[in-house]
């Protein structure tokens, strides 16, 4: 089933509303992803939900990233949105510091992003502004770090018996 | 023991609607973790009055085991074996979604025989995952027949799967570009005797429960939830469509030429355990439908898509030829170059749209790999669907949910 829009209206739309708010959009594998101000990131996913023309109502999933080397921008939320009446996806991230990793909840508007959040919590230490009962929920409690970020390495570092040059890694 | 009315101030006054105490005190119950009426591991803390449920506070991670960090360190065509253990009632169509993605991330051609396989065995994983799911909901409104009848038909499917791949559970079937070999014709066989056989079995089971006086009147009005909330909690699957809501991926977002087919997407309307029950018995019955048209019209072709670089070549030719054994080895050693690049692709599993979002900088191993795991985005609304119900309804509720640790917990 073809969707109902293109990802060009659609992008039009969202500039026509939010303008300068919207740091870039493009789409790779053509999947809109759109990257927006931070702090504008509530009220923009509000105002998708409520549009009369996109109805982009659907929370799909909600994840961490972490960029190491991106100096300001360590980490970035990505949120996958979906409009089912139009059948349209749409990819939203916003990028935080690692010195301030705090992003405002939108519990308020999908009651769905509660666990969602709270694993990102869980595994990336971004802090979501506002949530109800922001505490670990797949890790145990005690646990003092955050374990996808990159500086965990999966595999003890003291190791010696295993030298992974040859394995291309 | 505090009365309820005490209880209440403590309390942030979201369970208003279970005000009405029957004597006045309530007890803190522990359903799971390891309980057998949970099926899997996890833990509710009940707040009850008698047999009336007022809260419940869920603690999950019990089997968490750290796949999407897992995932950071294998090769891709290593990350097949993390995915068979996500929803383990349904792995097939876990590993399929994953090559899915990987050949949309390379930009692949999959041949439509290798296609229509496909949809062969996601649809058999569709229907013993739905069989289980269904079976329990019997076993927990006290039908042990029903489900021992059904199991030796999920037996069948395993069979199947074995002839496959040679695995049972945990299949880890298919390759990036498509099978290891073609169907065998034992395979062909299995499946005719299987698509004669069940169709009998299974109309015994409908009889047994879906008008069954009893079994309505347990499963009726237990563990509701309206379209609205189900889509605020981000529903998918047999559980929003329980509600109302006709979305399915296969049709929405045809994939592996899912547009081929002609089925139906059953839907119910109040989102109780009897619709998801009926829900997912018409979809067995849909499934089988897609697996009969998909076998009358397979295709001539292969079973695999030319990719040298991802498909590991034939032990005969990596004895004999230097081309082969240099793929072989760069396959093996994970030395096999990926462009960088963003791509989600999703699947409809046994429990709804099972999301792979996978980001790749180029390297072995993708840069991050997130699961959207329907179980553990859907089974956050469990507190409020069996507030205010009785404790046999939780339980119906949690079943006929289909939470499955595996996905539960990643």
């Amino acid at each position: 089933m073809a969707s109902k829009l293109t990802n060009e209206a659609v992008i039009e739309r969202i500039k026509g509303q939010f303008g300068s708010d919207i740091l870039s959009a493009e789409t790779p594998y053509d999947f809109l992803t759109i990257e927006v101000l931070a702090s504008k990131q509530h009220e923009i996913i509000e105002w998708l939900k409520k549009d009369e023309m996109l109805k982009i109502s659907f929370l799909t999933n909600l994840g961490g990233v972490h960029y190491p080397e991106q100096a300001g921008r360590e980490f970035a939320v990505v949120y996958h949105l979906q409009s089912m009446v139009n059948n349209f996806r749409l990819r939203l991230k916003i990028y935080v510091s690692k010195e301030n990793p705090e992003v405002d909840t939108i519990v308020d508007l999908y009651a769905g992003a509660n666990w969602m959040e709270r694993e990102t919590y869980d595994f990336f230490g971004i802090t979501f502004k506002g949530h109800p009962n922001l505490v670990r929920i797949l890790n145990e409690d005690s646990m003092d770090y955050f374990p996808m970020r990159k500086e965990y390495h999966l595999e003890d570092g003291t190791r010696e018996d295993k030298d992974d040059r040859f394995f291309g890694r | 023991m505090s009365t309820w009315e005490e209880e209440k101030i403590h309390d942030d006054g979201i369970y208003e609607s279970s005000l009405d105490t029957i004597d006045g005190s309530i007890a803190t119950l522990n359903l799971g973790p390891t309980h057998p009426a949970t099926h899997g591991i996890f833990q509710n803390v009940l707040k009850v009055d008698g047999e009336k449920i007022l809260s419940s506070e869920q603690t999950i991670g019990y089997i968490h085991r750290a796949f999407e960090k897992l995932a950071e360190r294998r090769p891709y065509n290593q990350i097949t074996t993390i995915t068979d253990r996500l929803n383990y009632c349904s792995s097939p169509i876990n590993n399929m979604g994953w090559h899915m993605t990987v050949e949309k991330l390379i930009g692949a051609e999959i041949p439509k025989r290798a296609q229509y396989m496909r949809v062969i065995i996601m649809e058999l994983a569709r229907i013993s995952d739905h069989l289980v799911c269904n079976a329990v909901i019997g076993v927990d409104t006290g039908a042990l027949t029903g489900f021992t009848y059904l199991f030796q038909q999920r037996e069948k499917i395993y069979d199947l799967f074995e002839e496959v791949c040679g695995a049972r559970l945990t299949t880890n079937m298919g390759r990036i570009g498509g099978f290891e070999r073609d169907f065998s014709p034992a395979f062909n066989e299995k499946l005719k005797a299987f698509l004669r056989d069940f169709p009998a079995v299974f109309n015994e089971f409908d009889a047994l429960l879906s008008r069954n006086r009893i079994f309505m009147d347990r499963t009726r009005g237990a563990g509701p939830i309206s379209a609205e909330r189900a889509l605020e909690y981000s529903f998918v699957g047999p559980n929003l469509r329980a509600a109302g809501v006709d979305y399915d991926v296969r049709v929405m977002e045809p994939y592996c030429s899912y547009e081929d087919f002609d089925f139906e997407v059953p839907v119910g309307t109040t989102g109780d355990t009897y619709d998801r029950f009926q829900v997912r018995q018409e979809e067995i019955r849909q499934s089988l439908r897609i697996i009969e048209q998909a076998l009358a019209k397979m295709p001539e072709g292969s079973y695999k898509a030319d990719l040298p670089e991802f498909y590991l070549p034939p032990k005969e030719e990596v004895y004999n030829n230097m081309e082969a054994l240099i793929y072989h080895f760069k396959i093996v050693m994970g030395e096999t170059p990926i462009p960088a690049g963003e791509v989600y692709h999703s699947v409809e599993g046994g429990n709804g749209e099972l999301g792979f979002y996978l980001i790749s900088d180029g390297g072995r191993s993708p840069y991050r790999l997130q699961f959207r795991r329907p179980c553990f985005i859907y089974y956050q609304a469990y507190p409020e669907m069996i507030t205010g119900s009785s404790i046999s309804d939780a339980v119906l509720t949690l079943s006929s949910m289909n939470v499955i640790a595996g996905e539960l917990d990643a």
